[in-house]
């Protein structure tokens, strides 16, 4: 606050053309300060990882010797690369259909609800408030916990939720559909609010059903929103860690671990920050791809629609 | 809208009770566990009411674990980077927007692409770095690496772009500076997309878990989610009542705030994450 205001100070009042020059001039002191963050703490990390993962360095930034793209062979060839690397996908893919389905359902529903919409949308969104380490906590302890736990005793099942190979990537989706769809049930709510009312009446004059307006009006004027949602769960999903580090810690075996936690495993559990940010590097490759097919896509569907 | 009870919404009605039922459950189930003495809590077959209902679990686990101090963590570091979020993202959205200096273009595509780079694959060099900086254990070192978020820069960017600067012009003839003009015209016409910035950024930074827990190894700088994480996981582990006790004095905070400010909050989550567009 003390430089804005010593810089206000030292502009001289001055007439019109002058100051318009300043203006123009003195632009880059009001990017500086986002700037020098977003260099320290974004780019110069990115540039530093990318150089790391051509290097042997250590945590302690130590031990930096030149070994070329021998981390990058280490982690094609690596099977637990692989491993978690897949998880991650097979995460991305199970969680973002129900995630995308669940939460435009649960938005129509909550639109065409004429009473206590708050009490609904209190219901659905107010878990995606949670912390990670809240969620994880009470699901591990409580939900899934197979002797006495809330799920199992509400089934009448003894499924090891957790604990069974085959069954916990499958627990993992099942908590962060209950965490986060109220995110996307707020973005397909807001977007239902949206839609024109006149395009209803019309159609109610035309005799539609509300079949009819759903299948013809609603749900063609949802496309753009639901690109924009996939693209956002995708990314989203491919970032996972929090929930299942803390609910499974990558376990049992390797079957829940995502490519996250074993960048974290081999960088500060095996202190081998080149090896690591190698590890990042690919799946930070993944994550611009999969960025620049969805840009494509969309931009042939934007131009298909109009 | 004419509200009119129809068969129609009595069907619409009982689906959303029992979906609401659904979804609640697992945090009620929480709660009540939370208010049972601790022999009772791993009772088969379930019963949601104890033989009394205690805070006892409440008062130890504020007693000894750093709940508190935690808490207090959390608040400070969310409010601090939502502020210098805000302000620098900004400052430097109103740079790109309204004036024009050398290599302004090219600046602005460096930030821009940073959205694309997920904080998630930086974790092994920024600690490093930290290290370096000595910010590890630090308020510090929780907050600055959240502040850079071009994403930000981007919506407020968008948005003073739509603003007619007419307004401005005029202060400007009048003799205004440009900080003058900034701080008193457009940050105030900017009040809900400011709001809707903050209200995520401080969502975002509240829950945050992955960076303040590689940056604080010591329980007195933690954030409420790592020491939620790293310590209650340990010292309750089994102690399940005092550990949904914690869990849901962790969780309540932002829920009391969200019922306080729904209108406010869904907005502001809605705008800003839709913003991408």
């Amino acid at each position: 606050m003390t430089t804005t205001v010593a810089a206000s100070t030292a502009v001289e009042p001055a007439e019109r053309a002058t100051v318009r020059r300043s203006w123009t001039q003195h632009g880059l002191l009001f990017i500086a300060p986002f700037l020098a963050i977003y260099v320290m703490f974004l780019l110069w990390p990115l540039v530093y990882g990318l150089w790391a993962s051509f290097t042997s360095v250590n945590i302690a930034g130590t031990n930096a010797e030149f070994i070329g793209f021998a981390n990058y062979a280490e982690a094609l060839s690596d099977p637990r690369m692989w491993t978690s690397l897949w998880n991650t996908v097979l995460f991305t893919v199970l969680s973002t259909i129900p995630l995308v389905l669940l939460g435009l359902t649960l938005a129509l529903l909550v639109h065409n609800l004429k009473f206590m919409r708050w009490l609904w949308r209190l219901s659905f969104f107010s878990s995606f408030l949670l912390p990670s380490a809240v969620v994880a906590l009470l699901w591990r302890q409580m939900i899934y916990q197979p002797d006495f736990g809330l799920l199992n005793q509400l089934l009448g099942t003894d499924i090891l939720w957790l604990g069974d190979p085959g069954m916990a990537m499958w627990s993992v989706v099942l908590t962060t559909v209950w965490w986060t769809v109220g995110f996307n049930f707020l973005l397909y709510l807001a977007a239902l609010q949206s839609i024109p009312e006149h395009l209803y009446e019309a159609a109610a004059i035309d005799g539609a059903t509300a079949w009819h307006k759903l299948r013809y009006i609603t749900l063609p004027m949802l496309r753009r929103t639901t690109g924009l949602i996939v693209v956002l769960q995708i990314l989203a999903s491919l970032k996972v860690f929090d929930q299942i580090y803390l609910m499974t810690g990558g376990g049992p075996g390797d079957s829940t671990r995502p490519i996250i936690e074993y960048a974290y495993d081999v960088g500060f559990t095996g202190y081998r920050i080149g090896y690591a940010s190698a590890v990042s590097y690919i799946f930070f490759i993944l994550i611009v791809v999969v960025s620049l097919v969805q840009l494509r896509l969309f931009r042939k569907r934007a131009e298909g629609v109009s | 809208m004419t509200k009119r009870f129809t068969i129609g919404q009595a069907v619409l009605l009982v689906i959303a009770a029992v979906l609401a039922v659904i979804w609640l459950l697992p945090f009620a189930w929480g709660v009540a566990t939370s208010l049972k003495p601790e022999g009772e809590t791993t009772k088969v077959p379930l019963e949601w009411i104890g033989s009394e209902i205690t805070f006892e679990a409440y008062s130890l686990v504020l007693g000894t674990g750093g709940l508190v101090k935690w808490a207090v963590n959390s608040t400070v570091t969310a409010v601090i980077t939502t502020f210098l979020t805000v302000m620098t993202s900004a400052m430097a959205a109103y740079g790109f927007a309204r004036t024009s200096f050398r290599g302004q273009r090219v600046l602005f595509a460096l930030i821009l692409a940073g959205i694309m780079v997920p904080p998630h694959v930086l974790i092994a060099p920024l600690f490093v770095e930290a290290v370096a900086l000595g910010l590890v254990d630090t308020w510090w070192g929780i907050i600055l690496p959240q502040v850079a978020a071009p994403a930000m820069v981007y919506i407020l960017y968008k948005f003073f772009q739509g603003l007619p600067p007419e307004l401005e012009q005029a202060a400007f003839v009048d003799g205004a500076g440009r900080w003058r003009v900034f701080f008193t015209i457009v940050l105030p016409l900017s009040r809900p997309v400011l709001a809707a910035v903050s209200i995520f950024t401080f969502i975002t930074t509240w829950n945050n878990f992955l960076w303040p827990f590689l940056v604080s190894t010591d329980p007195n700088t933690m954030t409420l989610p790592v020491g939620l994480a790293n310590v209650i996981q340990g010292t309750f582990g089994v102690r399940y009542a005092q550990t949904m006790a914690a869990v849901v004095l962790a969780g309540l905070p932002l829920l009391v705030v969200f019922v306080l400010f729904q209108r406010q909050i869904i907005r502001g989550v809605a705008h800003t994450g839709l913003a991408g567009e």
